[in-house]
């Protein structure tokens, strides 16, 4: 899959020399690549391995040690940044505010910052969860979905921000098949239609062959090998080829004995 | 923003962290402040969080400010009487209500019942991120969600101190007049109230309970920003923010008692 032509709207993320401990602990080690405009970038790496306190930093939720994030040239902590470019984030848990409804959720972006009119907010909620296939769950709270319903919110709600950046978090945990790969479509037919530029953390090998332009495989805070979906099936590093490759050992053996 | 310098100062000693806390608490508290001229923007949330005060707390109030107006004419009362002072009972219960009793039971009371469901709220927005999501947003948890429940705790908490004070001395009227051993008159009990309870002894009253209520409104969500880990966190940042605006409230009121006595204020 190759990045969309159209991609005025989207924008370039280098990170640079990327550092963070936790106490003692060392969990980013020096971490730098660049993400094109428009491209999907997916960070793939076993549990632990330091992606969503990377993609954390990306957008600007933790600050690093050392090293720099920056969004076309620009520092993301700038407060510049924040107000130029329209960025979203897709978290693990959905992270919808549990005291809102669906609507309000979903509109959450648009009420707060006076960007529309009421009836204006209602048209594209209801157009937003349209497009992740909830239509008509404005009224439902929260609490009343199912884990995949509550990501599909998540995306709508990035989605209402129009975002130049989009980031997921583990899109497809805790999903059964069938909706994972509607959410994999979904985040493959959004850059189609947004032309936005989108990173991807997960450990969902389908997921990352699946959508991604580029993959990054990062284990131990360290970024192993940076390459397209085929360079990283053909890298002969053991770490990389045990974790695409992993699988439950057969026990027929066991079993025969 | 709090979490950051939460984690930076993570091994700083143990009787430092509470500098540490009062730190960011008086950096929340002028955050909430500068974030004032929005409020009006915000006024659906402090409505909301007004209501969620005068419903929780009004009859809770009542009650418990009848019984103590009560018990202060049956304790003050009988010891009144044998040196032939039960007229002075409606004066010393209603000033006693006025600038201490009213303002400090109303606000521990209000710590417990409305800090520590603010603090568990955003406290379990932390842990589940969605106070991350509204930063992704760009929308400032101080305005979205500070700004609305202290705005609200300061106008509430006063609000329902005038009710406090009110039924105390009713609670005190009552006890006199029918408590056979004081036996003083209704018209006796509130002629000597009127006669000693200054419109500034009310104010005083009101000015503390404003007070107060800054501290349980920035302390309790202070509280619920800084939470980490699980249901665990969310337990202990409940018992933090009740156990220190209490501990605050007590500390705040015998200094705001000590500056209006020394300045001879409002009287």
């Amino acid at each position: 899959m190759s990045a969309t032509a159209n991609n005025a709207e989207s924008v370039r993320v280098e990170v640079r020399n990327l550092r963070k401990s936790f106490g003692k602990q060392s969990v980013i080690k020096g971490v730098s690549f660049e993400v094109k405009r428009g491209e999907i970038f997916v960070i793939m790496g076993p549990s632990g391995s330091g992606k969503t306190v990377l993609l954390k930093h990306i957008i600007g939720l933790e600050k690093p040690d050392e090293g720099e994030i920056l969004i076309e040239g620009e520092p993301i902590h700038s407060a510049r940044v924040r107000d130029r470019y329209r960025m979203a984030m897709v978290f693990q848990s959905g992270a919808l505010l549990n005291s809102l409804s669906v609507g309000e959720n979903v509109g959450l972006y648009l009420i707060e910052h006076r960007l529309k009119s009421p009836e204006e907010i209602k048209k594209i909620v209801a157009e937003k969860l349209d497009l992740v296939g909830l239509q008509g769950l404005e009224e439902r709270m929260p609490s009343a979905l199912s884990g995949g319903m509550k990501k599909r919110v998540a995306i709508a709600r990035a989605l209402v921000v129009e975002p130049q950046l989009i980031l997921y978090d583990e899109p497809t945990s805790e999903l059964d098949p069938l909706i994972a790969v509607t959410i994999a479509e979904e985040i493959a037919s959004l850059r189609d239609r947004t032309h936005a530029t989108s990173i991807v953390v997960s450990h969902d090998r389908d997921l990352a062959f699946g959508v991604a332009d580029r993959i990054a495989i990062i284990h131990k805070g360290e970024i192993l090998f940076i390459g397209t979906p085929e360079e990283v099936k053909q890298h002969n590093d053991p770490m990389i080829q045990k974790f695409i490759h992993a699988a439950m050992q057969s026990n027929k053996k066991s079993r025969a004995l | 923003m709090l979490r950051g310098v939460r984690q930076r100062g993570g091994g700083v000693g143990s009787s430092l962290v509470m500098f540490q806390n009062i730190g960011e608490m008086l950096i929340l508290f002028v955050q909430a402040l500068k974030s004032l001229p929005l409020a009006w923007r915000h006024r659906r949330k402090v409505f909301d969080q007004l209501f969620e005060i005068g419903n929780a707390s009004l009859l809770m109030a009542c009650i418990l400010s009848l019984f103590i107006g009560g018990v202060l004419a049956l304790q003050a009362g009988s010891v009144l009487v044998e040196r032939g002072l039960s007229s002075v009972i409606g004066g010393m219960v209603g000033v006693s209500m006025c600038k201490e009793l009213g303002p400090v039971m109303m606000s521990i009371l209000i710590a417990g019942r409305l800090g520590s469901a603010m603090a568990a709220e955003i406290g379990s927005m932390r842990v589940y991120q969605e106070i991350d999501a509204l930063t992704t947003m760009n929308i400032n948890p101080v305005h979205y969600l500070v700004l609305p429940r202290v705005l609200a705790m300061a106008i509430g908490l006063p609000l329902l101190v005038i009710f406090s004070i009110m039924t105390g001395w009713f609670g005190g009227a009552a006890v006199a007049t029918f408590n056979a051993k004081i036996n003083l008159s209704m018209d006796g009990y509130f002629n000597n109230l009127r006669e000693i309870v200054e419109v500034g002894d009310v104010v005083h009253g009101l000015i503390k309970s404003f007070v107060f209520a800054l501290i349980i409104g920035v302390v309790s969500c202070h509280q619920g920003l800084v939470t980490i880990g699980g249901p665990r966190g969310i337990g202990r940042s409940v018992t933090k923010a009740v156990v220190n605006s209490i501990i605050l409230i007590l500390i705040m009121d015998y200094i705001l008692t000590r500056v209006m006595m020394f300045s001879d204020f409002l009287s």
